[in-house]
């Protein structure tokens, strides 16, 4: 068999992974996998892989990149402190919805404020996956979960429009089933200098979709298809057609800002200091 | 160097600088905040990074992620924000990544009195974070010493790749000295691997020493980092056997260099028929009830813990084979004397305070006094 040429990013050791048949995260693991692909500047040398704690944030240890399997909600303060210790060194933050929103929140929009050069992907399964179903700050309203087994009373977060109005320079989303479209957000999302924020929504047919009658993994990314609108049609559809299980995909917003580290760098220039 | 008026705050942010330090992430607290301030002036002189982070779970966070990427990295906090730290101090544990905490300790539980000393968090300084795991926790009782044993906790937390507590208080953190520093240090520098990833290099794998020599991130080594139990591979590993392994060696590698790490003060031991124990502030005071108890004729002598963590079992065992009596000298409700019982060889007597103000001599005098009775058959 020919090689495929994006296999050489993975640790074939570590293989196969230990999410679910059907699970979406494999499909988004391997569009940041193509996006680098894409992206001379990133080697498996220069790039760190970082990820908190769930489903999703597994991912890391099947990447061949230097992988940092943080603690719960704690992937971007790492992150951090990796990119502004070493410029030079691209990160990835890969985390899931609730470690991103729920436990990680604060650092989440205090990342999106400082502009740190980082890419955060935000695997959305709308569920706790790894501890059995438990309802998440993105758990749509009346959807059922263990903790939440009469349908989630609590407003979720539109973590894109968070990520927005804390100060990430680039906000997109997109699914696992728009793959195209997946790879070419996250790629942009590399190529921005400064917090790069993807939310790829993934379908978890074992904790969210059997609990809520959503049909096979199938029928999951059907829905996606389905319900999916790009963000220029978003915007010209009228409020009373935006009903139902229609959400938007695309690119949300993009800003040019100084990021971190070149604002640090003014302090070094001002103290005096050497270069790093 | 010419003599500079500074507080142990300051001396440590010069130490941690003359170590090698170059990050710095923190959370204002007090009595800690003279830290963070003093680095966020130094730092960028020297090309290093300081940054003020959202909360103090986040600062042990950024220091973590530029500890792996090959800087040396300090956080300071006080009991309250040690407290949220602790989570990322078991990750350091877990993953081996050098880092030092300086804890200005002030008065607790919770918010506590905030300005106020306390030497509080001694076994929070120990078994603050979950599981089993290793820590060394180091103790000043002068500015000078904030500066000398800064310097210490960097060298160690690099040889043992271990989260070193730098156990400080009010009185030592806040205290104006006269010091001259030196101009230069011995440092110890970040371990690097000795063979490359053709050779088959585990990052994990121990050194002669029990220690690890991990690779820095961005070298070409694609190592993965977990506080997941983990193989020699550094990959996470569900077995009895490995994870048996992982805790012991995390155990041995401080245990077997015991010796090195613990040091201890010891004055007037050689005639003494008893002796205080003490450590930080509360062992200035201490010092002055000792001296004056040897003026009025009591063989009293005086032990200061400068390494509290590993305890320095084998030397209070030693030492008080030949004492009639012990008092343990701490400014909270008595946490050292548990250890300190566990050793002795001698009655051991509490002298506890913890009402927001330092030690008297004279309270450490009276307390001696009892201890004389007491074994005299008179108390």
């Amino acid at each position: 068999m020919v090689e495929r040429s994006y296999e050489k990013f993975f640790r074939r050791n570590r293989l196969p992974h230990l999410w679910c048949p059907g699970c979406g995260n494999g499909i988004v693991m391997k569009a940041i996998v193509q996006a680098i692909e894409k992206n001379p500047s990133f080697t498996q040398d220069n790039t760190v892989i970082v990820s908190g704690i769930g489903c999703s944030s597994r991912a890391s240890g099947y990447m061949d990149f230097d992988t940092l399997h943080t603690a719960h909600g704690r992937a971007i303060p790492f992150a951090t402190g990796i990119k502004l210790a070493r410029p030079e060194l691209n990160v990835i933050v890969i985390t899931g919805d609730g470690d991103c929103t729920a436990i990680g929140g604060n650092h989440f929009i205090h990342g999106c404020r400082r502009n740190v050069d980082l890419t955060v992907v935000l695997f959305n399964n709308n569920i706790y996956g790894m501890t059995g179903g438990q309802a998440s700050p993105m758990t749509p309203l009346g959807k059922k979960a263990t903790t939440a087994p009469y349908g989630s009373v609590d407003r979720p977060f539109d973590a894109c429009k968070l990520a927005e109005a804390a100060g990430a320079t680039y906000v997109a989303r997109s699914t696992a089933f728009h793959v195209q479209h997946l790879v070419k957000t996250i790629e942009d999302g590399l190529n921005n200098r400064g917090f790069s924020f993807i939310e790829a929504l993934v379908q978890c047919p074992t904790a969210y979709g059997r609990r809520n009658k959503m049909g096979d993994p199938a029928k999951m990314m059907a829905w996606m298809r389905d319900n999916a609108v790009m963000k220029s049609a978003w915007d010209k559809l009228p409020e009373d057609k935006r009903v139902g299980d229609k959400f938007p995909i695309g690119l949300f917003y993009r800003a040019e800002a100084q990021d971190y580290d070149a604002a640090y760098q003014q302090v070094i220039d001002i103290a005096g200091g050497a270069a790093k | 160097m010419s003599a500079r008026l500074m507080q142990g705050n300051e001396a440590i942010a010069e130490g941690a600088l003359k170590a090698g330090v170059r990050f710095f992430g923190g959370y204002p607290i007090t009595p800690s905040t003279e830290i963070a301030e003093s680095l966020a002036k130094l730092l960028p002189k020297v090309g290093g990074t300081f940054i003020q982070m959202e909360d103090e779970i986040a600062s042990m966070g950024v220091v973590l992620g530029a500890s792996l990427a090959g800087r040396k990295v300090l956080t300071a906090s006080s009991g309250p924000g040690i407290s949220l730290k602790q989570e990322l101090i078991g990750y350091a544990s877990a993953a081996e990544i050098p880092v030092v905490i300086v804890n200005v300790q002030r008065v607790g539980p919770s918010t506590g009195q905030p300005t106020a000393p306390s030497q509080g968090d001694v076994m929070q300084a120990r078994w603050g974070t979950h599981g089993d795991h290793s820590v060394i926790v180091l103790s000043p009782w002068s500015v000078r010493e904030a500066f000398d044993i800064t310097v210490r906790a960097v060298n160690f937390a690099e040889r043992f790749r271990v989260p070193v507590i730098l156990l400080t208080d009010e009185i030592v953190g806040h205290l104006r000295e006269n010091v001259e520093l030196p101009d230069t240090v011995e440092v110890y520098p970040r371990r690097t691997p000795k063979i490359t990833r053709a050779e088959g290099y585990e990052p994990y794998a121990p050194d002669d020493d029990l220690v690890p020599n991990v690779a820095n991130f961005g070298e070409g080594y694609h190592i993965h980092v977990t506080g997941l139990i983990h193989d020699e591979t550094g990959f996470p590993v569900g077995s009895p056997k490995v994870t048996r392994e992982a805790i012991k060696r995390m155990h041995d590698k401080i245990s077997r260099a015991a010796d090195e790490i613990i040091d201890v003060q010891r004055e007037f031991m050689d005639d003494a028929e008893f002796a205080v124990v003490s450590f930080g502030g509360t062992a200035r005071t201490a010092y002055e009830a000792v001296i004056n108890a040897r003026r009025r004729g009591i063989k009293v002598g005086f032990i200061r813990l400068v390494t509290i963590f590993p305890f320095a079992e084998k030397i209070i065992r030693e030492l008080s084979k030949n004492l009639r009596g012990l008092i343990v000298a701490e400014l909270n409700y008595g946490q050292l004397v548990n250890e300190v019982e566990r050793a002795a060889q001698c009655p051991v007597k509490l002298c506890a305070k913890y009402d927001m103000t330092i030690f008297e001599p004279e309270e450490i005098e009276q307390s001696i006094d009892e201890l004389v009775a007491e074994v005299n058959g008179n108390g």
